[in-house]
């Protein structure tokens, strides 16, 4: 058993999350699941933030990761929102039956 | 002990983000994404990330999806139906998936295959103290300017989100 983890498998996990993410955004129907979609893009990178923080020993990458989270949270209260009004106005949350602006 | 709990939670990390991807119901993926920044914030504390762990259970794992849940339970949301996307379209989004994950991994292990090993407790500059520090000294600015960002979006949700008053 290695004693130590190579910094590349947190940067592969990274990779995997931010591709899970990407693969929820363009398989998924529900407007709520592609939002969570996203969350989990925006969790991948800040794992590689933290990796990178810890290899250059620099407190820089968690300050970025900081910043992305609130980035996050104000896009999660603005998206709901907006959620909230489409489905006010359409009754569905089907992506693919809120497509007015395509025609 | 480093890659015990490197696998561990990177397993469980990984399982919670297939099964945010696969499953139907909305309540189902948001408990999964709840799976998810959990074992991240295991991850962030073995890095040394102190306070970002913290806060990712706070603020992401707490708040965030507390409003996500209260949306989809504020809408009902039911599971979606199977949609009706063609065969040719599946197969040609996941081989470019896969195509993006070979590349980043291949980039990744051309560029830091040989970049060092994570110890827990060798980085010790995550701690709330510098990373208050750093952020109100060398990111002072781009603090004040989120909070900025902050109000605008509450602003912009109460917009969005308020009943028409005639």
């Amino acid at each position: 058993m290695i004693e130590a983890v190579p910094l590349s498998w947190y940067l592969v996990l990274s990779a995997v999350l931010f591709c899970l993410g990407v693969a929820g955004f363009f398989f998924r129907r529900n407007i709520i699941t592609i939002f969570m979609s996203i969350e989990l893009m925006l969790n991948g990178v800040n794992l590689s933030f933290m990796a990178f923080s810890f290899h250059y020993q620099q407190v820089s990458g968690n300050i970025f990761a900081f910043f992305v989270m609130v980035v996050a949270a104000a896009e999660a209260a603005v998206g709901l929102a907006i959620i909230l009004t489409v489905f006010k106005n359409r009754a569905t949350l089907d992506v693919d039956r809120i497509n007015t602006l395509k025609y | 002990m480093n890659t015990i709990f490197f696998l561990v939670f990177g397993i469980i990390a990984v399982v919670c983000g297939i099964s945010v991807v696969v499953q139907r119901h909305p309540i189902s993926s948001a408990i999964s994404l709840i799976g998810v920044m959990g074992s991240l914030a295991v991850l962030y504390l073995q890095l040394g990330a102190e306070f970002m762990a913290a806060a990712q259970v706070i603020v992401y794992a707490g708040a965030i999806m507390v409003l996500f849940i209260f949306v989809i339970m504020l809408l009902n949301a039911g599971s979606e139906q199977a949609g009706k996307t063609s065969g040719l379209a599946r197969v040609v989004g996941v081989s470019l998936l896969v195509a993006l994950f070979g590349l980043l991994s291949y980039l990744v292990q051309r560029l830091f295959a040989g970049a060092g090993t994570v110890h827990f407790g060798a980085f010790r500059g995550g701690t709330v103290r510098d990373v208050g520090r750093t952020l109100f000294t060398t990111y002072l600015l781009p603090f004040e300017v989120t909070s900025i960002l902050i109000l605008i979006a509450i602003l912009g949700a109460i917009v969005l989100a308020r009943k028409e008053i005639d």
